[in-house]
């Protein structure tokens, strides 16, 4: 909901106290590439302060301008009124700025706890206290509503809690501004509103926060003044509450939206659920992971799987797919009876797997655009196959215009794209494999809504021409725009499995909550 | 369908279902097999199963035990260091070239001990600050150091000293056996590793930066400094694995402990510590250097095997571990 009750907690333009930053005329460019153009950014105490822009309109990188990741080339930084600028993290990280950047920047060998105190400590007698960390870091994971272990390693827990883990090291600290590049990518909406509650209380302490998501409704919640980009340049400053959504998104893309209203597919596919299933899979199970679970899917069908975090959904694609090994259960692909061992198998039998981690699973940062588009194809045809030059030339052109990535040079490094372009780049991978089935878990992360409506078209597309999707978010609006059928999943089971006319999210959280007492009413 | 429903488990199913902490798991591998080596060894040789036998392990590997701690170190940043091998060498020639030349015995070691740490920390800022690989910088160390090595002298050179003689056979006794100082010299250098490692910001960071470098950077930890200090301790550490092996062989000699970074290396694989940094522990390196002193022992018990034996052998157990390892890392995924 808009929040409008206090619009005068930040003063206008004009009277304003000092800012705690204050970022004037900022470019930075990249070989060719001029990131940042003359960029200008303001922080107040006690605000939260929206960046806001498509993919590729350089958020993260003026973030990392701030927080002395990259070397400013013109344009200076005022910190309190004091021109200063940060050499290194750490240095900005020293004078109280507190920053999550975009991919969860963790280290998966230490235990959760560590990666939340890592660099701060506490000691007595100068060692390390195991036992007064494991506390401190228990505590603050309880205020975010996170109940894990401390003292568990942090590459066992899903992106979502690790994400959860980033943000706690982010707000454990007494900072004066607190940096949060897109914290709320794979949360669902209950945690999301946790951390909507950490960062007001922080707010109201004087805190300033920037705050980036390409969810125009968390922006319209939480916050009071924004910054928007475009193509590396500033477009404007404004108020949140004085400014409309329609009106928002014009001034990120520059245009109308005219996709916007158009998302909606057409009635559900209701045909394809007959003949026989191309993937169907009886009492497919995972102790400690996934209770037996029935799933059909069809020729044509989009199924969406959704669920909140730790509902199971994630776990579900995996061993849909053969990542991890099935305990019970089996699973027919085809009318062929076969264990899937690995995802060899899987992509044998023209299943493909775009996975939530992107990070750690999917890109390759050193290679091109072109080559990591191409890895999974090239893979399933054999690496004494080559590609012809013809072939790969037209694939890539007509992804990278499909998926609108920026920059659209196939040329390109993977590690030198935004967040949302390498996102759309693994997405690409997949699709160009053009797969009798394919699984998507949280394929839209980090997408803003322009590129996100292209998708959601492209996967339809494919749906109509034959494919058959499993499809995964934590954003369920999504997930019951693209659907034909919606399985709802629920403390690692399946609670219940219907067609997709006109189910709303509303209708989804009652089947979520209903099934409070399991043991009640046990399903068919 | 009924729903299933968790059963109390059994004892039995507990104790079944008992996992240690999966880091761990190497750890205990490497000490199974130093005991059941022992264990085994025990049943068919009298005599190995003499406490003393286990002791002198210990005072025959000093000077690896040092070499592995130092490498530990480098191995968990996700680096390699080739040199100290020849640092080992370069210090055992500098004992005993000073030590000719008239110094007094600790001006002596304080050069080699400050030698070793300057060509640490050397190869850790050429890593650090040009971006050189790791192996390369430290091959580049390797032949640097065995090079002056042979420009102090290409003859052998022996150590006479009274004071460096009386250091090398310094005994305690512990009832009816005795331990020489330099093993409890290289059981404190474990000891202080191991308690940096799990309990200051620099241990940590170590870790960290084996996990993932460039998040350890953004979250603001100390990587430069980390990342040169494991070199300088490398080096240090092989420069008084070259004072102890000095004592041990009481010459200096520009063919001494050629390959021995390779052992250095083995050992701390056999330790359970990934070659890709982020996961081990100094205690493994001392188990790992053990159970290479194991294979030896054993082997010169037995008499009748060559010691090309004890080659081979610690060539499979090594292969063996690499492929236990990729096992371990692969199920937690
Ligand atoms: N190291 C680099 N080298 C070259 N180009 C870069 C580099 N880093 C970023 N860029 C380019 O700068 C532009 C801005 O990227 P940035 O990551 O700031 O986008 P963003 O607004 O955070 O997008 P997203 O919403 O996708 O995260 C992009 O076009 C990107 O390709
Ligand atoms: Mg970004």
């Amino acid at each position: 909901m808009t929040q409008m009750t206090e619009p005068d907690v930040v003063t206008a333009p004009g009277t304003d106290p000092q800012p705690v930053i204050e970022m004037r005329d900022i470019s930075i460019t990249f070989g060719a590439v001029r990131a940042l153009d003359e960029v200008s950014l303001r922080l107040f105490p006690g605000e939260v302060h929206a960046l806001m822009g498509e993919n590729g309109a350089g958020k993260s990188t003026l973030i990392k301008a701030l927080t002395g990741v990259y070397t400013i080339d013109e344009g200076t930084v005022l910190v309190e009124g004091e021109s200063h600028e940060f050499h290194s993290p750490a240095a900005s990280q020293a004078a109280g700025i507190s920053t999550v950047y975009q991919e969860v920047n963790l280290v998966p060998n230490l235990t959760v706890a560590e990666n939340m105190l890592l660099g701060r400590e506490p000691r007595r007698f100068g060692a390390i206290s195991v036992r007064e960390m494991n506390r401190r870091a228990r505590r603050t994971l309880l205020h975010l509503g996170v109940d894990i272990d401390p003292r568990s390693v942090l590459d066992e827990h899903p992106i979502a809690v690790q994400q959860l883990v980033a943000i706690a090291r982010a707000v454990d600290v007494e900072a004066k501004v607190l940096i949060l590049d897109e914290p709320t990518s794979s949360l669902d909406a209950d945690e999301v509103e946790k951390l909507f509650t950490v960062m007001r209380r922080l707010r109201d302490e004087g805190v300033a926060i920037v705050f980036v998501s390409h969810f125009l409704d968390q922006i319209y919640e939480i916050a009071d003044r924004m910054t928007i980009l475009r193509n590396g340049r500033l477009v404007e400053e404004r108020m949140v509450a004085e400014t409309t959504q329609l009106e928002l998104v014009r001034l990120m893309i520059g245009r109308e939206l005219e996709t916007l209203e158009r998302l909606d597919r057409e009635a559900p596919n209701t045909e394809a659920e007959s003949g026989t299933p191309v993937l169907k899979a009886v009492g497919l199970g995972r102790k400690n992971t996934l209770e037996a679970t029935d799933l059909e899917l069809f020729e044509g069908e989009v199924v969406g799987i959704a669920g909140l975090l730790g509902s199971g959904r994630t776990e579900l694609a995996r061993l849909l797919f053969g990542a991890d090994h099935a305990d019970t259960g089996e699973l027919t692909v085809r009318s062929e009876k076969r264990r899937l061992r690995s995802p060899r198998h899987a992509i044998d039998r023209r299943i493909a797997f775009s996975s939530e981690d992107r990070k750690a699973e999917g890109v390759v940062q050193d290679l091109t655009v072109a080559d990591n588009m191409l890895l999974a194809l090239q893979a399933s045809r054999g690496w004494l196959r080559p590609i012809p030059q013809a072939t790969r030339t037209k694939l890539v052109t007509e992804y990278i215009k499909a998926l609108d990535i920026r920059p659209a040079d196939p040329t390109a490094l993977m590690r030198n794209l935004s967040g949302g372009n390498q996102q759309k780049v693994l997405l690409a991978r997949w699709l160009i494999t053009q797969p009798d089935i394919l699984i998507l878990d949280e394929p839209t992360r980090g997408i803003d809504i322009g590129a996100k409506a292209q998708i959601q078209a492209k996967v339809a597309e494919l749906a109509a021409q034959g494919m058959s999707v499993v499809f995964i978010s934590a954003e369920l609006e999504e997930v019951l725009r693209l659907s034909d059928r919606l399985v709802v999943m629920r403390d690692r089971r399946k609670i219940d499995e219907r067609r997709n006319d006109d189910v709303s999210v509303r209708d989804v959280l009652e089947i979520i909550a209903g099934e409070a007492h399991p043991e009640g009413d046990p399903h068919a | 369908m009924s729903t299933v429903t968790a059963r109390p488990d059994s004892a039995w199913d507990r104790v079944k279902d008992f996992t240690p902490p999966p880091r761990y798991i190497p750890i205990i591998a490497t000490f199974a097999l130093f005991v059941g080596l022992f264990g085994v060894g025990g049943m068919r040789y009298d005599g190995l199963t003499d406490p003393q036998v286990l002791i002198s392990l210990l005072i025959d590997n000093a000077f690896l035990i040092v070499l592995g701690v130092g490498m530990t170190f480098v191995i968990l940043t996700g680096g390699i260091d080739l040199s100290v091998g020849s640092v080992v060498a370069l210090s055992t020639m500098i004992a005993a070239k000073t030590l000719q030349m008239g110094w007094s015995p600790y001006l002596s070691i304080a050069a080699v001990l400050l030698t070793g740490t300057v060509l640490g920390l050397l190869m850790g800022l050429l890593i650090h600050y040009f971006d050189i690989q790791p192996f390369i910088a430290t091959l580049a160390g390797l032949f640097l150091a065995r090079g002056l090595t042979y420009l102090i002298s290409v003859e052998s050179i022996s150590i006479n000293n009274s004071t460096f003689s009386e250091l090398a056979f310094g005994t305690v006794y512990l009832g009816d056996y005795y331990i020489r100082w330099t093993a409890l010299l290289a059981l404190a250098v474990v000891a202080i590793a191991a308690y940096v490692l799990a309990r200051t910001r620099f241990g940590r960071t170590v870790y960290a930066i084996g996990g993932s470098e460039s998040s350890a950077m953004l979250m603001g930890l100390r990587v430069a400094f980390t990342k040169v200090g494991v070199y300088v301790i490398s080096g240090f550490c092989a420069a008084l694995a070259g004072l102890l092996f000095s004592l041990y062989i009481l010459s200096g000699n520009s063919l001494h402990a050629i390959g021995m970074e390779l052992d250095a290396i083995a050992a701390v694989v056999i330790g359970g510590t990934l070659l890709t940094g982020g996961r081990g522990y100094v205690v493994g390196t001392l188990l790992g250097v053990l159970v290479l002193g194991a294979i030896k022992t054993l082997i010169s018990f037995d008499g009748t095997l060559s010691s090309y034996w004890i080659r081979i052998i610690t060539g499979v157990l090594l292969l063996t571990f690499v492929v236990v390892q990729r096992f371990a890392t692969r199920r937690q995924q």
